[in-house]
């Protein structure tokens, strides 16, 4: 971005191709991604102390989910099939996924009401580069990158009170399947986040988002009928953590759920484009 | 009198432009509710007359219900944004200027606010509890019944006062939105948003009991279910109370205090 304005002013004639011809493809947007992360660390840096006191405010809330399990699991064997240190893992893959959708989404859907609102998202679609890949990755949240390894020590030691002695393919699917839950919390998201070309305020969309968010921490057994239908279909929450957990403690009833998670993650991300092409043709921008 | 009560009616006013946004908030807050029960109604399952912690399914179940309640006509949610942005952009010199108390125009906001969001949150709360009916105990008596609205407008005023506070803070930090959020972090669990205290070890819950904190939505949700009687009922609306004062006089001088230290940046 720098570059480019540099050049513009310096340089009225249009410099040769041939000089130096720009990385193609993946590795153009890996050079771009590394300048996002080396904006969101200079950013972060500037205000070291509240970068902290987040930090301190996840972690609170991280352990007040523990606490509720802990409360629960005093007056009770177990939830439906579930066990204590079965759903505090489930407690911490969750975490783990929603820190990474945090550090590397969350900011960036939030924001994108406001680049509606400023006029922003005008500037960012004449980029020459994808725009919704500019616009879902621009702001990079570090202090979620260490929420999330609280997040796995604590699956590191419910795995341990468990004596789990995962193989290498179910750790390899483990990881495969968060990746794929990550990317249906972002595709949903995304989707609420396009909303907001009409709405023009976020607000309530995030704390909506938040609110569904607090389901994929349950097990899924405890639920049943329309409401089980809803989360695991319509908007298939309830399939983002469970399924991984459930490959990891041999508790998954088929196959098929794998196949479900999978499914349904990439036809939210489908939906998700769809509707995003459908906003931006609907955009009318904000001042100019 | 006469001046804050054309701000209350401003208050619904300007609020009646966000009724939509907050059915929206109602309906999407009602999904994790919803969740809560159904898992604990999975818990109960097999064993539905069991005694857990103390508390039965019904219990339990109407339990979380009142909370929701409770929450919804005594929660404060954008005021202390609000109040800590009027700090920060200098917009609080304006009120230094006129005769009027900002803490006291602050309160009918909040009060406003809290009128126009029941009344958008009425119809699917209402829908909810009768969908949940089979659980949904009625108060204990008519006596708990009394102290329990009586307990509930102490919980809107100490909620008040205490987030009032707390945006005060942003006299003298830039950014108070961290500090809001730890304390309501401690709210959440040391409130029993989360689940009833009680379920607590004993000893933690007599630390908690120290604290404000269970008088915050605890405390009002015990008596509606008639856990807390006679003479302890009486003295737990006493202690009530005593941190409502307490939580005004610090509101006061907190603000006396930010209001030598204010510098009006962009006033």
């Amino acid at each position: 971005m720098k570059l480019s304005s540099h050049r513009l002013m310096n340089s009225p004639t249009p410099t040769p191709p041939t000089a130096t011809p720009p990385p193609a493809g993946l590795a153009r947007y890996a050079g771009i991604y590394g300048a996002f992360l080396r904006n969101g660390l200079v950013r972060e840096m500037g205000f070291k102390i509240n970068f902290l006191l987040w930090i301190v405010v996840e972690l609170l809330w991280f352990t007040l989910q523990l606490v509720f399990m802990a409360v629960i699991y005093r007056h009770t064997e177990r939830i439906a099939s579930w066990t204590q240190w079965q759903v505090v893992l489930l407690v911490g893959t969750n975490h783990l996924i929603q820190q990474l959708f945090t550090a590397l989404f969350m900011n960036n859907c939030v924001k994108l009401s406001e680049n509606v609102r400023t006029g922003m998202l005008d500037f960012l679609l004449l980029m020459p580069v994808n725009a919704r890949f500019l616009i879902s990755l621009r702001h990079v949240d570090f202090g979620a990158f260490v929420n999330a390894a609280s997040a796995v020590a604590v699956m590191v030691y419910a795995a341990g009170r468990l004596h789990l002695t995962p193989t290498l393919p179910q750790l390899a699917g483990f990881s495969l399947l968060l990746l794929v839950g990550l990317s249906v919390h972002y595709s949903v998201m995304y989707i609420l986040a396009c909303i907001s070309f009409w709405t023009v305020r976020a607000q309530g969309i995030v704390w909506g988002y938040y609110n569904l968010f607090q389901l994929a921490r349950l097990p899924d057994e405890a639920f049943r009928g329309t409401f089980r239908a809803v989360f695991t279909f319509a908007v298939p929450v309830l399939l983002v953590t469970n399924v991984p957990v459930k490959l990891l403690i041999d508790k998954l009833s088929s196959p098929l759920e794998i196949v479900w998670l999978v499914g349904l993650s990439a036809a939210v991300f489908v939906l998700s484009e769809v509707f995003w092409r459908w906003s931006v043709r609907h955009y009318a921008s904000a001042s100019s | 009198m006469n001046k804050y009560w054309h701000v209350v009616t401003l208050g619904i006013q300007s609020t009646l432009v966000y009724r939509v946004n907050f059915l929206v908030r109602a309906l999407f807050g009602l999904v994790p509710l919803l969740a809560l029960i159904l898992l604990w109604r999975a818990i109960f399952e097999g064993r539905a007359d069991a005694n857990l912690g103390g508390y039965q399914l019904a219990e339990v179940v109407t339990y979380y219900l009142i909370v929701n309640v409770v929450v919804a006509l005594t929660a404060v949610t954008e005021d202390d944004w609000q109040i800590a942005a009027d700090i920060k952009d200098g917009k609080i010199s304006q009120f230094l200027l006129k005769p009027i108390d900002y803490l006291s125009y602050r309160f009918c906001l909040f009060a406003a606010g809290r009128l126009v969001y029941t009344a958008a949150a009425i119809l699917p709360t209402a829908a909810f509890l009768w969908f949940q009916r089979d659980a949904f105990l009625s108060p204990a008596s008519g006596t708990h019944f009394a102290a329990f609205l009586l307990s509930l407008c102490l919980t809107a005023l100490l909620q008040f006062f205490i987030s009032f506070t707390m945006a005060l803070l942003a006299f003298w930090v830039l950014e108070v939105a961290t500090f809001i959020f730890i304390l309501f972090a401690f709210e959440y669990m040391a409130g029993g948003h989360m689940f009833p205290l009680d379920m607590l070890p004993p000893t933690i819950l007599s630390l908690l009991n120290l604290t404000p904190f269970p008088y915050m939505l605890y405390f009002p949700v015990q008596v509606y279910l008639g856990r807390i009687d006679g003479a302890s009922l009486a003295q737990g609306l006493g202690i009530q109370a005593f941190w409502v004062a307490a939580a005004y006089l610090l509101a006061r001088v907190v603000w006396g205090r930010g209001i030598r230290h204010y510098s009006a940046v962009g006033g």
